[in-house]
């Protein structure tokens, strides 16, 4: 069999599917995460939703369906932890982190389960994603990204400053919760693909990569989704085409691809980032001590290779430690 | 200033009867009677009454801890009362739902988050007490933004990101968010702070430019400084209290009461009342009433 053979295949197919859906859900609520500081939340419902696989493998219902049921609870009172809790409410989720994880092996174990049948929903399989399991992903993506492009107006202001969006008359509270589900409804969508343990990095890496070049908000969570199907599907191929000669779970092949991804943006970056804070214009100070240097032996000019900052209505050119304003024949010290 | 002269500087919303004229109280801006405010269980603000009436600028002054924030939180419906009420427009707090009609600054809240965001897309956000759900952004929305960025004088920054504005201008986004509302009622916390004097110009000019359509404005301020000229009366809060509500104190006064009792303030965090909760489940109750 070839490797484009492999596309052939329903199980290939269907796989590919439940990587784009994933590749789009996930960042899409990552990027609300992210704006409110709570990045790692998708990490800690992903170990929680380890239970709630285990549940099912334990009582026979479908472990999508039960891992959707936990993962919605637990990030409801992981929301609920982080709002009313206060300063060790992180501590307070690292413990329900902690238990699901634990939680969730114990019960696979009693389930009369190997480390196998977890590890395909820990790390992603490529093989082990029904029809059913497509549609109901499929349905699941649609709401989230329905709710969170519709709602992202009312999503953004709750995440950037929750009293203001309150006083605005906005459920701060419903939204948070909101989010909370949405994320937890994402990552049962990437379990299947990238797996629980990795799920978070879907959230997260894509939007870390999108904000290096982008300067607004839109262009930030847009571009996070073209990343994070890019990666997920990218990741999903390349996997199949090592699964020829060595065993590997798509799951860390798709984070790693994303974490590629940002590793070629990030000096740019970097580099977007030093030049807009060394070109930011000078604070407008009314009273400027008026002092010339003595003796100036350079005249600055725009190709003088100093960089030329705003400084009200003038520029001042930055050179060892100084700021040098054009005055007349001399430079004063700004 | 004479009635005649209030009467013709409020417009739209500043038609009501200025306090001179009357009793007819019964749509002030923000009315709070006896209003008393716990945090943790320890009574914070204690037998507050303030009105403050349509077109007024109002300062609230006093020393770190007096309890300006706790006042203004209450009165925008973030901390719940533990005796008292307050009025919004004549319509008592847990009853109101016109929230589009109040624009908030909140203290020292910061206008960057953990993903880059633009002056306007910040600004945009305070259309959501406007906007519906689910529907497009509209023109009317697009225009608010536009004269809220012009009055605070940013329109040429608009696409610039939050991040690379300096203290004092990102502080003028966050009044211009709480302008894209067209609020008739502005509660602002503090916008002053740490700003320097060309941005607090700016901002003293922004608030003369709503003061003129007719909005009544609550400004709590740690120096009035350049804002002098706008503001109609002075409140000084002491303690938890009210310990002057009257004609605008000079910066002198002010400034005196501020130090003298400066001195007298207890030391330490803003959670000098209440004891930390040591441990990660436990909490306290900070939900509406
Ligand atoms: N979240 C809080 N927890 C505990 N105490 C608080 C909290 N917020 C305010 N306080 C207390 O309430 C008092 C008034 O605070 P605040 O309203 O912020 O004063 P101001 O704004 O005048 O500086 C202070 O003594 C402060 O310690
Ligand atoms: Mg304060
Ligand atoms: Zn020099
Ligand atoms: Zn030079
Ligand atoms: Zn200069
Ligand atoms: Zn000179």
């Amino acid at each position: 069999m070839s490797f484009l053979d492999l596309f052939a295949l329903d199980f290939m197919q269907r796989a590919l599917v439940a990587a784009l859906l994933t590749g789009l859900a996930a960042p899409a609520i990552g990027t609300f995460l992210v704006q409110r500081r709570l990045a790692l939340l998708g990490d800690g419902i992903g170990h929680v939703a380890v239970t709630g696989v285990a549940l099912g493998l334990l009582t026979g219902a479908s472990p999508t369906w039960t891992a959707v049921l936990v993962a919605v609870l637990g990030a409801v009172l992981m929301e609920l932890i982080r709002e009313r809790g206060h300063t060790n409410g992180d501590v307070a989720l690292a413990l329900l982190f902690y238990g699901g994880l634990a939680g969730g092996v114990l019960i696979t174990g009693i389930a009369g389960q190997g480390a196998a049948t977890l590890q395909a929903y820990l790390f992603g399989s490529l093989n082990s994603i029904s029809s059913e399991d497509v549609w109901f992903t499929a349905g699941l993506t649609a709401v989230v990204l329905v709710v969170t492009l519709g709602l992202s107006p009312q999503l953004f202001a709750v995440a950037s400053d929750p009293d203001f969006a309150r006083v605005a008359g906005l459920r701060v509270r419903a939204y948070n919760l909101l989010t909370a589900v949405l994320a937890a409804v994402s990552i049962t969508v990437a379990m299947r693909t990238v797996g629980l343990l990795l799920v978070s990095a879907l959230m997260v890496v894509p939007v870390a990569t999108s904000q290096q070049l982008a300067r607004s908000f839109r262009a930030t969570l847009l571009g996070a989704m073209v990343v994070g199907c890019t990666a997920s599907v990218g990741g999903l191929v390349l996997s199949a085409w090592l699964s020829f000669r060595v065993s590997v779970a798509p799951g860390p092949t798709i984070v790693l691809l994303a974490l590629a991804m940002f590793t070629a943006t990030w000096p740019i970056g970097v580099w977007l980032r030093s030049r807009s804070r060394l070109m930011a214009p000078f604070p407008e100070v009314s009273a400027t001590p008026h002092r010339s240097p003595v003796e100036h032996p350079h005249e600055h000019g725009r190709d003088c290779g100093h960089p030329a900052v705003p400084h009200g209505d003038h520029v001042d050119y930055v050179h060892d430690g100084h700021r040098h304003a054009v005055h007349g024949e001399h430079y004063d010290e700004h | 200033m004479t009635p005649a002269d209030s009467t013709t500087a409020g417009t739209g919303a500043g038609s009501q009867p200025r306090p001179e004229r009357g009793p007819d109280r019964g749509t002030d801006p923000a009315v709070l009677e006896r209003v008393s405010v716990a945090i943790g269980g320890r009574p914070i603000l204690r037998d507050v009454d303030l009105a403050v009436r349509t077109g007024e600028t109002v300062t609230l002054l006093g020393p770190n801890g007096s309890g300006k924030s706790t006042l203004v939180r209450a009165l925008t419906g973030l901390l719940p009362l533990a005796r008292g009420s307050v009025r919004l427009f004549g319509t008592p707090l847990p009853d109101f739902e016109h929230w589009h009609r109040v624009g908030f600054v909140p203290q020292r809240s910061s206008a960057t988050g953990g993903v880059p965001a633009t002056v306007r897309e910040v600004v945009g956000s305070g259309r959501v007490g406007r906007r519906r759900l689910l529907r497009p952004t509209s023109r009317a929305d697009r225009r608010a933004v536009e004269a809220a960025l012009d009055v605070v004088g940013l329109a040429d920054r608009a696409a610039y990101g939050i991040s690379q504005l300096s203290g004092g201008q990102q502080q003028r986004v966050l009044i211009a968010r709480a302008l894209a509302g067209e609020p008739d009622l502005l509660v602002l916390d503090e916008p002053t702070a740490g700003v320097d004097l060309p941005n607090q110009r700016a901002l003293a000019e922004a608030l003369a430019r709503l003061k003129e359509r007719g909005a009544t404005i609550v400004l709590v301020a740690h120096e009035i400084g350049p804002m002098a000229p706008l503001v109609d009366r002075s409140v000084v809060m002491r303690d938890g209290r009210v310990a002057y509500d009257g004609p605008p104190l000079t910066q002198e006064v002010a400034a005196h009461t501020h130090h003298a009792h400066d001195l007298e303030a207890p030391e330490g965090d803003a959670h000098d009342h209440v004891p930390h909760v040591s441990s990660p489940f436990d909490w306290e109750r900070r939900t509406r009433p």
